[in-house]
């Protein structure tokens, strides 16, 4: 059936657009902060911390924790929208 | 109470408790035996992933790591959570649509290929076999230091224990014993971490206290102390690495996706009943992960300072009973070579005259810290904990490997469900008994190994797993090729510069400056390209397989898994 598959190739489109934005995020904060741009973070001090370091050694983790529960949020929304759920 | 009676006690009840709760979820299924039944909620799920992920050398090595390698040890904390992202976005859910067994029923139907299938077998068993005599030698170094058995009893009780729940329950037991598992070892964790927080920094949340200033009245921040005692004897500054930033991010990298490559790991999302439950199951891991990782970094700041500040120029008569316990290990040595009877701990190899195993850090820290008898016994059960959660994980994923992808699958197509049950019985006591030879033998490139497994899990399963399910044209040629030379690359690479092998070679003649821990990422990115290329060249795959990529990117109609 054309219909259903159209719906299925544009439910699949969103959810490809939700995984780059996400992943984007996922790299950034620990690529990025942690590794990449880590010495100039370091500058920045938070309490004991410098932020480079942070990210590495926390920031990075939390992010991910939240990065996947609004991945699911995400998900459970875009089911219900296309009748997936 | 002495801290041995503790130890006895603590040990005694959880080991109870799961020999209870083994005899309780038995299996009587290939499906109850492969994936639970398929009916696990997703917190229970999401506690069993957690513990079966938190290996010995999670609990035990991890923060010892970091604290002697300072900034250079993120590595492990980014790479070890953060394949939970890629696991959770890339992977899990459409696996679990799926609905099979194992990994290589995925790479085996999705490439329409015996080949793709057996490849897929021989790399999960060398994946899972380096890791489980790990665990297997975690157990043993816990039973010799804390109940003063042989480290060679101590593997083999451990053997025993792992036996009779993993064999007897299958995937559910395993399930339900490593949700208490977790339960022991988070605690056992935490406790000791949150009083050393208290008395260092007077901030009662280890995350919060390795960032606090000392409790000493100096105001002095905790992180800088470390830096400033750091670099007085030599080291690098704690807050800085000495790796390359290009060598970094490829460690990461290849931990991350290898992370996201361990078939123990990927099977767990088969027990879950709905495609929405293994997202939210793969969260609800990450979290309580994550408690344990991020603790972690704190511990290894609290464990160095505290270790210096006891150690570093003091009379070696002095000592604390601790330093004489794990000198008799051999763990921990001191040799004095300027004969003044004082301990210099620094880092010109020539001068320091203290060496520390770094996996002594987190089972000593209590003691360093003067705790009660009572909490350095709850380490030595949450080291137990987490060695045998894992270790049974990976039984699972070698004995249904054989019982399942190579009888069932390969050899004996007509094999009946009770019969094969009975094979996966079978295989997974002959790899006990394996693991417990590798734990008691062990080779001596443990930890090179190690590295290799998620080497190995970087380089075949994660590109061929995620083309499959984002590139409907991927065919079997390209995967099969990917998978190989991916493979043999990697293996290529850790022989070279580990063994000595085709010639060997020094960090200097490292491809691009990476190590072999990092090489992972580079043979991933090989095997991705090798793949794609073939595959251009080679038919499209046929049209129902096609089809089955287009409905596993759809989450609904999820069957439970299937015995087929």
């Amino acid at each position: 059936m054309p219909d259903k598959k159209k719906k299925a190739t544009a439910y699949w489109k969103e959810n490809v657009k939700y995984l780059f934005l996400l992943l984007t995020i996922w790299f950034l904060v620990s690529y990025g902060a942690g590794i990449l741009f880590k010495d100039t973070l370091d500058t920045i001090k938070i309490g004991g911390f410098k932020l480079g370091f942070w990210f590495a050694q926390q920031g990075s983790i939390y992010v991910f924790v939240i990065l996947i529960f609004i991945y699911v949020r995400l998900m459970n929304k875009l089911d219900k929208k296309y009748g997936y759920d | 109470m002495s801290v041995q009676t503790w130890t006895y006690i603590l040990v005694g009840i959880t080991f109870a408790l799961y020999i209870g709760i083994a005899i309780w979820s038995r299996a009587g299924s290939t499906k109850e035996f492969y994936v639970a039944g398929g009916g696990v909620s997703p917190l229970a799920n999401g506690m069993a992933t957690a513990a079966d992920w938190m290996s010995a050398a999670s609990f035990i090595s991890m923060a010892g790591i970091i604290a002697f390698a300072g900034y250079d040890g993120s590595v492990y904390l980014m790479g070890w959570t953060g394949g939970y992202v890629l696991l959770a976005l890339l992977l899990a859910p459409y696996l679990r649509k799926f609905g099979k067994f194992t990994v290589p029923d995925f790479i085996g139907d999705r490439y329409y290929s015996k080949t793709a299938r057996i490849v897929a077998v021989i790399c999960a068993l060398i994946v899972s076999f380096t890791y489980v005599a790990g665990q297997m030698r975690g157990v043993g170094v816990v039973f010799s230091r804390f109940l003063e058995v042989d480290i060679n009893t101590g593997v083999i009780i451990g053997m025993v224990i792992v036996l009779f729940y993993a064999v007897l329950g299958g995937m559910k037991g395993i399930t339900y014993t490593q949700v208490a598992q977790y339960c022991v070892l988070i605690f056992a964790f935490m406790v000791p971490a949150i009083f050393i927080s208290i008395q260092m920094t007077g901030n009662p949340i280890p995350q919060l206290g390795m960032g606090s200033t000392l409790s000493d009245g100096s105001g002095t921040y905790l992180l800088d102390k470390l830096d400033g005692l750091s670099t007085e004897l030599g080291f690098n500054e704690y807050t800085s690495g000495s790796k390359s930033i290009a060598d970094v991010f490829a460690i990461t990298l290849a931990l991350m996706v290898g992370t996201a490559g361990l078939p123990h790991v990927i099977v767990r999302f088969f027990t879950v009943k709905r495609v929405k439950d293994a997202r939210k199951s793969a969260g609800l891991a990450l979290l309580l992960i994550a408690i344990l990782y991020t603790t972690a970094p704190a511990v290894s700041v609290f464990a160095r300072t505290n270790m210096i500040n006891t150690v570093s120029n003091k009379e070696y008569s002095t000592m604390p009973e601790w330093f004489k316990n794990w000198e008799t290990t051999g763990l921990l040595e001191f040799d004095d070579k300027n004969k003044d009877g004082k301990i210099q701990y620094v880092a010109d190899t020539d001068k320091n005259e203290l060496i520390v195993d770094r996996d002594i850090m987190v089972l000593a820290n209590p003691e360093i810290a003067n705790l009660p008898a009572w909490v350095i016994a709850l380490v030595a059960a949450g080291g137990l904990a987490a060695a045998l959660s894992t270790a049974a994980g990976l039984l699972l994923v070698i004995s249904a490997s054989v019982s399942h992808d190579l009888i069932k699958k390969v050899f004996k197509p007509n094999i009946s469900d009770k019969g094969e049950l009975w094979a996966a019985r079978m295989a997974a006591t002959v790899a006990v008994v394996i693991a417990g030879y590798f734990g008691i033998n062990p080779p001596g490139f443990v930890a090179a190994v190690v590295a290799l497994a998620f080497g190995l899990a970087a380089a075949s399963f994660f590109p061929a797993i995620v083309l499959g399910i984002f590139y409907k044209k991927m065919n079997k040629e390209g995967a099969i090729a990917g998978m190989i030379i991916g493979t043999m690359l990697m293996l290529f690479y850790m022989t070279k510069f580990k063994f000595g092998w085709f010639g060997g070679g020094t960090p200097a003649d490292w491809w691009f400056g990476i190590s072999p821990e990092g090489f992972g990422s580079i043979a991933m990115v090989v095997n991705f390209i090798v793949s794609i290329v073939i595959m251009k060249f080679t038919p499209d795959p046929p049209e129902d397989v096609q089809e089955i990529v287009e409905d596993i990117r759809i989450p609904s109609g999820a069957k439970e898994a299937i015995n087929h």
